[in-house]
């Protein structure tokens, strides 16, 4: 077949999907007038919704035919244009038709209640090695700081510490700045917009071979540490261990298991087994970033408690203790419990 | 068609056993992209900071929000609603996909844009320009974890129809290559002038038996004759 020929017999069809597919394809003014009329709708469906496939439509049959179409297109040599029109819808529509659908509210709720405490639960090395980093960081800076306290000085600068001091001093009525509502909010927006970046970049920077998230860890560690092993040393913590202690549980292991998930992409290119390092790497990220969903809601769940519940000073202080282990036991169950298949 | 030649074209053969081309984008298009998504987002810092300015603490916290899910995903936002496509790379004529040519989907999107962060590192993603440099898909860091690729999006292709004339046979057998050549040259008759047409035409005038006579006319009678008219 010729092309002229074989141009003359497809054309409309193709037109019919571009016009489908949403696609601009300026005929040349040179054809009959069909072609105009074409443009002119495509600029008028243009502002509608993108074109999806819908089931029951022949568009997989439509896709093949294409598919077809330009390889006899390229077996026949024919002309680049034409090539180059075929291989544009193709590539469009090959998008069209294997976009990745999901469920999303079902597959958010599966998530929830069985996969996040799954993926974490298979990695429990990496996050016991991420906990004994962050954990082992923090109690050895605080109990330094009970016997040499001028060591705080080495992780954090003396204007914070006496930022630190001022907010949990417990001669002041309340803990923290003078809080209403609003006040509130605003350090909820900035518990996420800090401690959520702090998770994220613990976990990316894993792909160092994981040295970006020892560092971080610890580092987070000794700051931590360092703060309350200070406010502790100096008889603040009366008013520094019932504030933290309610969103201890969430905060504390957000970071942890953001380290783990680094550790599993960092250790996944030091140690590929059998799969080429690149593929590994895929492979690992694809199940960290699965991960990092669910740490990313903790931190804000962290934030949101510490905005909302840490700052009312006004709760005897065995309560905030209470809910605090509550919160404790209630995460490890979480992640000890959730998602074991019954039998 | 044949790409030995070095070249960032890809080829990814989807499930119907048909090859597609991509084109992968370089440095230079996706530096402009990420430029032009900065300022665009300079703005709305600017702005948002203006207006939740008003509102006072509640304000500011709101503000911090919006800043972390831009400075996060903003990026994300677009790649998935938009086709690929931050206004940047919009602009650019650029897009995201999946190494196999589909669209991406929120994890490898949100994977890139995480990972950013050591791409980034040591300074003005100094290891994201070396990742590049590296592969023969320009993928930084995140696009090698994500599986991801930021190509051309083909949409500017405008079919030149070739002018009618009467068909001529050539003088003696074309082979394929030659064939192409000059269906190539009849389609462009419309971008370029006449006198480069004649110009090119002129070119072939020592292939041609009878001496002096290759014209554009000739030429594109020859095409004519070529494609079936």
């Amino acid at each position: 077949m010729k092309q002229a020929e074989f141009e003359k017999k497809y054309s409309p069809f193709w037109s019919e999907i571009e016009k489908q597919l949403r696609l601009d394809f300026k005929e040349a003014s040179l054809n009959d007038g069909i072609a105009d009329d074409i443009a002119d709708d495509n600029i008028k469906v243009k502002k509608n919704k993108p074109f999806t496939a819908k089931p029951g439509t022949d568009f997989p049959e439509d896709y093949r035919l294409i598919c077809h179409h330009l390889s006899l297109a390229r077996t026949r040599h024919y002309s680049p244009l034409l090539v180059e029109r075929l291989e544009k819808l193709v590539i469009n529509a090959h998008q069209v038709f294997y976009l990745r659908k999901s469920h999303l509210l079902s597959s958010i709720l599966i998530y929830i209640t069985r996969d996040f405490a799954k993926s974490i639960r298979k990695e429990w090395r990496w996050v016991l090695l991420s906990a004994g980093l962050f954990f082992g960081a923090f109690f050895s800076m605080l109990i330094t700081l009970q016997f040499y306290p001028d060591m705080v000085y080495t992780v954090i600068s003396a204007e914070q510490l006496a930022q630190m001091e001022s907010m949990y001093d417990p001669s002041q009525g309340k803990i923290g700045r003078e809080r209403n509502s609003g006040s509130d909010f605003q350090m909820f927006g900035f518990y996420i917009f800090n401690n959520t970046g702090i998770g994220l970049r613990t976990f990316a920077s894993g792909l160092m071979f994981g040295i970006g998230t020892i560092l971080t860890l610890i580092f987070n560690g000794l700051v931590i540490g360092g703060v309350a092993g200070y406010l502790t040393f100096i008889g603040y913590g009366s008013t520094f261990w019932p504030f933290v202690s309610g969103h201890s549980a969430m905060e504390l292991s957000a970071i942890v298991l953001s380290g783990a998930a680094g550790f599993k992409i960092g250790f996944s290119i030091i140690s590929p087994g059998r799969k080429s390092r690149l593929l590994s790497l895929r492979d690992s990220a694809k199940e960290a970033v699965f991960m990092m969903y669910g740490i990313a809601i903790m931190f804000i769940i962290a934030g949101f408690i510490e905005a909302y519940w840490s700052s009312m000073s006004d709760i005897p202080v065995s309560i905030k203790y209470s809910v605090g282990v509550f919160n404790w036991a209630l995460l490890l169950a979480y992640f000890l419990l959730l998602g074991r298949s019954r039998r | 068609m044949n790409y030995d030649l070095l070249d960032s074209v890809n080829t990814v053969q989807t499930p119907e056993g048909v090859d597609i081309y991509l084109r992968v984008a370089g440095i230079w298009p996706r530096s402009v992209a990420w430029f032009f998504d900065l300022i665009i987002r300079g703005f709305l810092y600017a702005f948002a900071a203006f207006m939740l300015g008003q509102l006072g603490d509640f304000g500011t916290g709101l503000m911090l929000i919006l800043f972390f899910f831009m400075e996060w995903f903003y990026p994300v936002f677009f790649e998935v609603l938009n086709k690929g496509m931050t206004p940047g790379k919009k602009f650019l004529g650029i897009q995201v996909l999946n190494g196999d040519g589909t669209p991406v989907g929120w994890s490898p999107s949100l994977l890139r844009n995480i990972l950013r962060t050591v791409d980034f590192l040591p300074f003005f993603y100094g290891f994201g320009l070396v990742a590049m440099l590296m592969n023969d898909r320009f993928q930084r860091l995140g696009d090698l974890a994500a599986d991801t690729i930021v190509v051309y999006v083909n949409n500017n292709i405008q079919s030149q129809s070739i002018p009618e004339y009467d068909h001529i046979k050539p003088a003696f057998n074309l082979n394929i290559k030659e064939q192409q050549a000059i269906i190539r040259y009849a389609e462009r008759s419309q971008q370029l002038s006449d006198d480069r047409m004649i110009e090119l035409a002129e070119i072939l005038n020592p292939l041609d038996i009878e001496k002096g006579k290759m014209t554009k006319e000739k030429l594109l009678g020859i095409a004519n004759g070529l494609i079936g008219r």
